[in-house]
């Protein structure tokens, strides 16, 4: 929140569009699904400034178990998904620590050569926007506009809020400074036009259900049983694909999928997904670039206001 | 209220890491490990041998399986100490039946309140590290210097007497440490430390002016963490392990030697009901060709003898 701003009840960023009856979405090669993996990859830092909104730790600092943990994703965990997923033909669309490029080079020129879309998901993770005044937030997002471009040659287009948060601000911001897509909203399995005042903003299903963070560390499942969730979502949006097309997302933490315990039932169910004849194996970038093209004045158009209260 | 514009700067934005204490290394692009003669996998199995006090604060959090109701919480207490014994004989029988010696990260409280326990695992060829003082007595930031510095000095002293071992490896209760432990324990003389997760090989720390190793002692692949905290079944436990070496063992086919840590609690997986599930895990792993059982000194010798 920003200060002395009223706070919303509703964040007003989208129309309500029942998922009956709205504009069918025709993928490229008459796909069902678009499919997209997108790995957060991430920097936490041992000894971040606070911020006064969130703690960046569970433990008192030096939290050396959580830190440790996270870090295992980019010593070990990164690479053994990266080569499962090289295995399956998958691209990755990094969900990126921009700050990532300057700690560790390596993994970014590993997934640029490969041919990975590269977003971001803010300068650190343990950098929250909460409490951010506009300018600040601008500069944010432009360090991370500068850095990608640097680094990877490639112009922002995506975005998924540093450890999901926010201001009131943030949607138009990023959507002002030219970005096309956003991560950070759950309500739908197709894409959808995020309301901003200026630019043009689309919403692509990223999923908190299927991310592995909230399957391991909230819902503590265990690995086979992740591989029968990631199976039984593709195949209900497999199936409804084929009246109007869907977007399914896995969203990755490498300290987490990476673990060898959990490679083998995620790679089954990558392999099986991917092996599928009507799947779109899209990025985030291309998702919304198609949904931009075709479908986000239909949507706009369909869309119907929300009523109040009397 | 907005943040201070210092939460925009980042002095330790730079190559590597943000810390001192390890370089940044990536895996797949270190030289490969090789074990003694041809061993791909070295089994390495850590039993925590525990005591939580009845009295105890949870200062400056509770570690895993402390006291929970209000005191005198028998059932917990009592619970914990099932592990020290009738659990840990259960276990050790497990890897005794299947030619395994263990690693015993004993808290220095459980030495010298039950020294039989101590003569058993010289009996059955375990390695003694320290598991600290007691599960009461973290490691953390709020502890003066000169106070952790004694706790570990006592609980070597402790460990070192009680086992007749050089004791050479340590963890710290709850995996919790404070800024200074890396250099304390270095000028402690403590040849290899459990705590940091970040890694499947071992790799070296550089503290207080010495080096100590960081082995992979796992959070993760444990049965407090697969049975206690993910309530998940006796069959998901061995199915893990199962999938974790699984794993490990088609990598050392071309990335050279893998360590297969597993972290156990004799009050957790020596329960009657749970403990043929780490005997199926074992007996799938020890089935394979290439599995090298060994203490985490044996497996840190071999490491350094590799990495020469």
């Amino acid at each position: 929140m920003s200060g002395g701003a009223t706070l919303k009840a509703d964040p007003g960023f989208y129309d309500h569009l029942p998922y009956v009856g709205r504009p069918k979405i025709r993928w490229p090669g008459d796909a069902r699904v678009a499919f997209w993996v997108a790995p957060n990859i991430e920097f936490y830092e041992l000894y971040p400034e606070r911020n006064p909104s969130r703690a960046a730790w569970a433990r008192p600092a030096p939290d050396v178990l959580n830190y440790a943990y996270r870090d295992y994703g980019n010593r070990a965990g990164f690479w053994r998904m990266f080569d499962a997923m090289n295995r399956c033909g998958m691209r990755g669309s990094v969900s990126l620590n921009v700050a990532m490029c300057e700690h560790h080079p390596e993994i970014i020129r590993a997934c640029a050569d490969r041919g990975w879309e590269f977003y971001s998901h803010g300068t650190y993770n343990t950098r929250y926007l909460f409490g951010m005044n506009e300018a600040q937030e601008r500069a944010v997002i432009q360090d991370s506009i500068d850095t990608i471009r640097n680094h990877t040659g490639q112009k922002l287009d995506g975005w998924l809020a540093p450890a999901l948060t926010y201001t009131d601000n943030t949607m138009d911001l990023i959507a002002d400074m030219g970005l096309t897509y956003v991560c950070d909203l759950f309500h739908d399995d197709q894409p959808g036009p995020v309301k901003v005042k200026k630019g043009r903003l689309t919403s692509i299903p990223y999923s908190l259900e299927m991310n592995d963070v909230i399957v391991y560390n909230v819902n503590l499942v265990s690995p086979r049983r992740y591989g029968d969730i990631l199976k039984r979502q593709f195949d209900r949006l497999y199936r409804e694909g084929e009246e109007s097309g869907t977007v399914m997302c896995i969203p990755l933490h490498p300290y987490l999928v990476g673990q060898p315990y959990r490679m083998a039932a995620f790679e089954e169910a990558l392999d099986y997904i991917t092996r599928h004849d009507k799947v779109w194996l899209a990025t985030g970038r291309e998702i919304a670039q198609y949904f931009n093209e075709h479908y986000y004045d239909a949507f706009v158009a369909a869309g119907q206001p929300i009523g109040a209260l009397a | 209220m907005s943040l201070p514009d210092s939460y925009l700067t980042y002095p330790m934005r730079r190559y590597g890491m943000d810390h001192d204490l390890y370089t940044w290394s990536p895996l797949p692009l270190r030289p490969a490990v090789t074990w003694r003669s041809g061993a791909r996998v070295a089994l390495w199995v850590t039993v925590a041998l525990e005591w939580f006090p009845l009295n105890m604060k949870g200062v400056p959090f509770k570690p895993p399986g402390a006291m929970v109701t209000a005191y005198p919480d028998l059932r917990h207490y009592t619970l914990r100490d099932y592990g020290n014994r009738v659990g840990v004989y259960r276990v050790a029988k497990a890897l005794a039946d299947r030619g395994i010696s263990a690693t015993a990260a004993i808290n220095a409280a459980v030495a010298a309140r039950y020294p039989a326990l101590i003569g058993h695992c010289a009996d059955w060829g375990w390695e003694i590290i320290a598991n600290g003082l007691d599960m009461d007595h973290l490691h953390h930031a709020g502890l003066p210097r000169d106070d952790e510095q004694a706790l570990i000095a006592q609980t070597l002293k402790v460990l070192r007497e009680a086992s007749g071992q050089p004791v050479r490896g340590w963890l710290s209760p709850a995996k919790s440490q404070s800024g200074a432990t890396p250099e304390l324990l270095v000028q402690a003389g403590l040849e290899y430390c459990c705590d940091w997760v970040n890694d499947d090989m071992p790799y070296r720390m550089t503290a207080g002016g010495g080096n100590i190793i960081a082995m992979p002692h796992p959070c993760d692949v444990d049965d407090y963490t697969i049975l206690i905290n993910n309530h998940h079944t006796e069959d998901d436990f061995r199915d893990a392990l199962i999938d974790q070496f699984d794993t490990l063992y088609r990598e050392s086919e071309t990335q050279g030697g893998r360590i297969m840590a597993l972290s156990l609690h004799p009050w957790v997986i020596g329960q009657p009901y749970r403990i043929s599930a780490l005997e199926q895990a074992l007996d799938h792993i020890m089935r394979h060709k290439g599995v090298w059982p060994a203490t985490g000194g044996q497996i840190l010798d071999a490491w350094q003898a590799s990495s020469a």
